[in-house]
């Protein structure tokens, strides 16, 4: 046998080999994509019942006397009125038949705790409400809207099911009387953070998120555009550049976690700067985020053709106006789409952020650069923690809009890129 | 006066020595119209000008706007034991309850002592501040009408203004380097205060790690210990299942992208694998702790194993996902570094193209890959959140990827978060435990890039 037939032989061995390679290069991207796919769809499927809102239609009496008020009543009287009464006996009216005092109690929680801070801002609005009977749409609480949106399943024997046998008859008897409704989930949109999973919103943590990022950008972009320009266009070569390259790309690689350490041993221990505020939030991220972005401003300034920086040093231009003038300009679409990459990596940072304290629980929504705050990664940081069941789709809401922001931040760089892009 | 104001006015000063040192060149050049060449744009002069009335000024605010606090502290310290009140307890407690009284109300609500400490501070706060208006206005004057009387035509001011902004951007490229001297001064200063409460060989050595001092005594475990021998093995589990998925997938993936893939295929995958190592890793975490740890415990308990619910192995998993992308875009670097002569002379011999690659590529691109591994490695070492939301928080010194495990950067977050004194070994612990999470990546990264390097020169 000579040669040519050994190798024939082994030929078809050979590309069976080549074909099992080549599935199993296939199989890995296909198990990433497959990855990406699940927890896109397990997402979404998770939020969807976030973005609608369970309420219950409502007879209330506002007599005077019941609420102690009248039309002529101040501000401040009105403000302080028992309006959990009202809606109380508005309850009971429909269902009569409870008067156990536990089944009351049980009774009354059908009703979101925000219920009556929703009459208290009607009748604030309106104070010709007084003394009518109104049908107004209250708030459910999470347990009902989970109900309702089959979040709980009605069919589990009654032990292994959340909502009891009781309060389910009371649901399915309004839903049948036509008194519960679902209409979008503005408050979401519109709230800050609350211990009641149905009245939980975002507002809070996408402004705290905002100013966290107007910081980071204020500092961050400046910064690293100028430590660009310095190192590509005007750096001798000696072992200090050297040192501030290798910090550089050092810094890059090192666990965000470690710059939270920074910043509460130095911004908030040493420097007594106000814990949970944006400002230091913005700090400890744009120190994060320099190295990406002096990385990518120096790729792009090194794309620019030498020819460009020689033609204006030739008609007489000084260094620094070569590169002000005429480098500058052409590298910044690079630049600013390495910012917003940057800028988006920011965005979805949280460890540095939960060690200065940006965990805190935060009804308010930031005013000021300085007041305590969350951001949105936190946020669902902390609603992930959260153990009532209504917060799980509010966390998987909150990831939603996120992505959302990401997805925007990074669509506007590809967008940038694409359209400013220059071939030398 | 405030901040805000005091800026604007320098600002305004600046500005206003802009235009008076331009104004008073241009009427310079008319004069001289025939007798001197222009050498020097007049703006440039107005900018050396404004610089003169900023940068010092600014310098100095910054200065003294850091030891303004400490400096009404202590003044307020001294009146305070000048006066014999009894502050009775921790003095910053104190203080912070007479400065957060910012309305008339809550004035009044103070104790008459504290209202007169409070009044005192409303003193000094004044002074201070009137002292730091006029300190930098005065410099901020000072140095425009010195630098307005100076300038001439024949000062080199283009010069002067470009060695300034020079300056500025070294300045701008050495905040890396601040910045690492930061960490390491930070992490360096409060690891050595806990090392010297608890010694550094029982901390690298020991083997049981309860940071909770109990409140009582006579409580059960009443005595910390801070053996972090649990923690490290239990980042080396998570991380090695973490390298464990990604390697393999990662450089597969690579390999088929770079050398097989159709350009069809390549515009799905490459997008994919971006989104991938964008996604916060905080997303990743819910969904390691809410889907894939469930799931794990199902499959485990259906085939008759115990599972952990917060086990190793889908925190790992998870992660090992999430490095997926950054495995292989290093990987990707390395392989299309290798010069084509050597594909190209495998393929010319007969060999397959995945011979080419095992038994050519593979070996010629190794140190790069190696980097590149070392550099995952180090990055599934930090990574905080995936872990933090999905592993435990019980040390259990195990290598059993169905248990529960620990990991340093989890010990950090719950160590930090929530509200405790700075100077309790517990917290302390915490700094420990980011020195040596830093140190070990720091050690990686420096080698990976090292190795990345010189397998790159060897082909250049």
């Amino acid at each position: 046998m000579n040669n040519t037939d050994l190798v024939k032989q082994s030929l078809q061995k050979r590309y069976l080999k080549e074909r099992m390679f080549k599935a199993m290069g296939f199989i890995s991207i296909a198990t990433a994509i497959l990855f990406l796919l699940i927890l896109l769809t397990d997402i979404i499927g998770k939020a969807l019942p976030a973005f609608t809102q369970t309420n219950i239609a409502l007879e209330v009496k506002l007599s005077a006397d019941d609420l102690g008020i009248n039309a002529n009543s101040s501000e401040s009287e009105i403000r302080n009125a028992d309006y959990r009464k009202v809606i109380r006996e508005a309850l009971s009216r429909l269902f009569p038949e409870v008067t156990s005092r536990k089944d009351k109690r049980e009774l009354y929680t059908l009703t979101s705790m925000g219920a009556e801070f929703q009459l208290r801002d009607a009748i604030m609005d309106n104070p010709q409400l007084i003394d009518t009977t109104q049908r107004i749409e209250f708030l459910a609480d999470d347990d009902v809207a989970a109900v309702v949106k089959g979040a709980i399943d009605r069919n589990l024997p009654e032990s292994d099911r959340r909502v009891k046998n009781q309060k389910l008859a009371w649901i399915e008897s309004l839903e049948t009387k036509g008194q519960i409704n679902s209409t979008f989930n503005w408050q979401f949109f519109s709230n800050g953070d609350s211990r009641e999973p149905e009245m939980a919103g975002i507002k809070g943590a996408i402004l705290g998120s905002f100013f966290t990022l107007l910081v980071t950008l204020a500092l961050s972009f400046p910064i690293a555009v100028a430590a660009a320009i310095y190192l590509e266009e005007f750096a001798p070569k000696n072992r200090f550049i050297d040192f501030i390259e290798i910090n550089i790309n050092n810094l890059a690689a090192v666990p965000s976690i470690v710059f939270g350490l920074l910043g509460l041993a130095v911004f908030i221990n040493f420097f007594n700067m106000p814990r949970s505020a944006p400002v230091v939030g913005g700090i400890v991220l744009s120190l994060m985020t320099l190295p990406t972005i002096i990385i990518a401003s120096r790729s792009a300034i090194k794309a620019v053709p030498p020819s460009l920086r020689e033609a204006a040093l030739g008609l007489g231009a000084s260094k620094m106006q070569s590169v002000f003038h005429h480098v500058l300009p052409a590298a910044l679409p690079g630049i600013l789409t390495g910012t917003i990459i940057g800028m988006a990596q920011a965005l979805g940072e949280t460890a540095p952020l939960l060690m200065i304290g940006m965990v805190a629980f935060i009804v308010d929504i930031p005013q000021t650069l300085v007041e305590p705050s969350t951001v949105l990664p936190i946020q669902v940081f902390l609603w992930a923690d959260s153990p009532e069941r209504g917060f799980l789709e509010k966390t998987s809401a909150a990831i939603l809009v996120l992505l959302f922001f990401l997805v925007a931040m990074n669509a506007i760089a590809i967008y940038l890129r694409k359209k400013f892009e220059k071939k030398w | 006066m405030k901040i805000s104001a005091l800026l604007f006015l320098v600002l305004l000063f600046a500005a206003f020595s802009y235009f008076m040192a331009r104004q008073k060149i241009t009427t310079a050049y008319r004069q001289h119209k025939s007798s001197h060449k222009i050498l020097t744009l007049p703006k440039y002069f107005g900018y050396v000008a404004a610089l003169c009335a900023l940068l010092p000024a600014l310098v100095v605010l910054l200065f003294l706007q850091m030891v303004e606090e400490p400096y009404i502290n202590s003044e307020i310290a001294t009146y305070i034991s000048s006066e014999h009140i009894d502050a009775n307890q921790n003095l910053d407690l104190y203080l912070n309850e007479i400065k957060s009284a910012d309305t008339p109300e809550k004035v009044a609500a103070l104790s008459e002592e504290k209202q007169l400490v409070y009044q005192r501070y409303h003193e000094i706060e004044q002074t201070t501040a009137t002292t730091i208006s006029v300190v930098v206005l005065a410099i901020s004057i000072l140095l425009t009408i010195g630098a307005l009387k100076k300038i001439n035509i024949n000062t080199p001011a283009r010069k002067v203004f470009e060695k300034i902004i020079e300056g500025i951007l070294l300045l701008a490229a050495s905040i890396a380097i601040m910045t690492t001297v930061g960490i390491v001064f930070s992490v360096l200063f409060e690891s050595t205060r806990f090392f010297g409460e608890v010694p550094i060989l029982s901390f690298m050595f020991g083997t049981e790690w309860s940071p909770q001092t109990a409140i009582r005594a006579d409580q059960v475990g009443s005595s910390a210990a801070f053996g972090a021998v649990p923690l490290f093995v239990g980042t080396m589990l998570i991380s090695f299942i973490a390298l464990l998925v990604s390697v393999p997938l990662g450089l597969m993936s690579a390999i088929y992208l770079s050398e097989y893939a159709s350009r069809s295929i390549r515009s799905i995958a490459k997008p994919v694998l971006e989104i991938l190592a964008g996604i916060p890793t905080v997303v990743y975490g819910f969904f390691a702790a809410l889907t894939v740890a469930p799931f794990i415990r199902g499959l485990g308990e259906s085939i008759g194993l115990s599972v952990a619910s917060e086990s190793a192995l889908a925190a790992g998993l998870v992660m090992g996902i999430m490095i997926i992308p950054f495995v292989s875009s290093l990987s990707d670097d390395v392989l299309s570094a290798v010069p084509q002569s050597l594909r190209e002379g495998s393929l010319g011999l007969g060999a397959t193209r995945s011979e080419t690659i095992i038994k050519v590529l593979i070996p010629a691109a190794l140190p790069g890959i190696v980097g590149g591994v070392l550099l995952a490695a180090s990055r599934a070492i930090g990574e905080t959140m995936i872990v933090v939301m999905a592993a435990g928080l019980a040390a259990n010194l195990t290598v059993n990827p169905l248990e529960a495990v620990t990991t340093v950067t989890v010990q950090i977050v719950t160590l930090l978060t929530g509200d405790q004194e700075f100077d309790s070994a517990k917290t302390l612990a915490a700094f420990a435990l980011g020195l040596m999470l830093f140190v070990t990546t720091l050690v990686l990264n420096v080698i990976a890039l090292h190795v990345v390097r010189k397998y790159r020169e060897q082909y250049e």
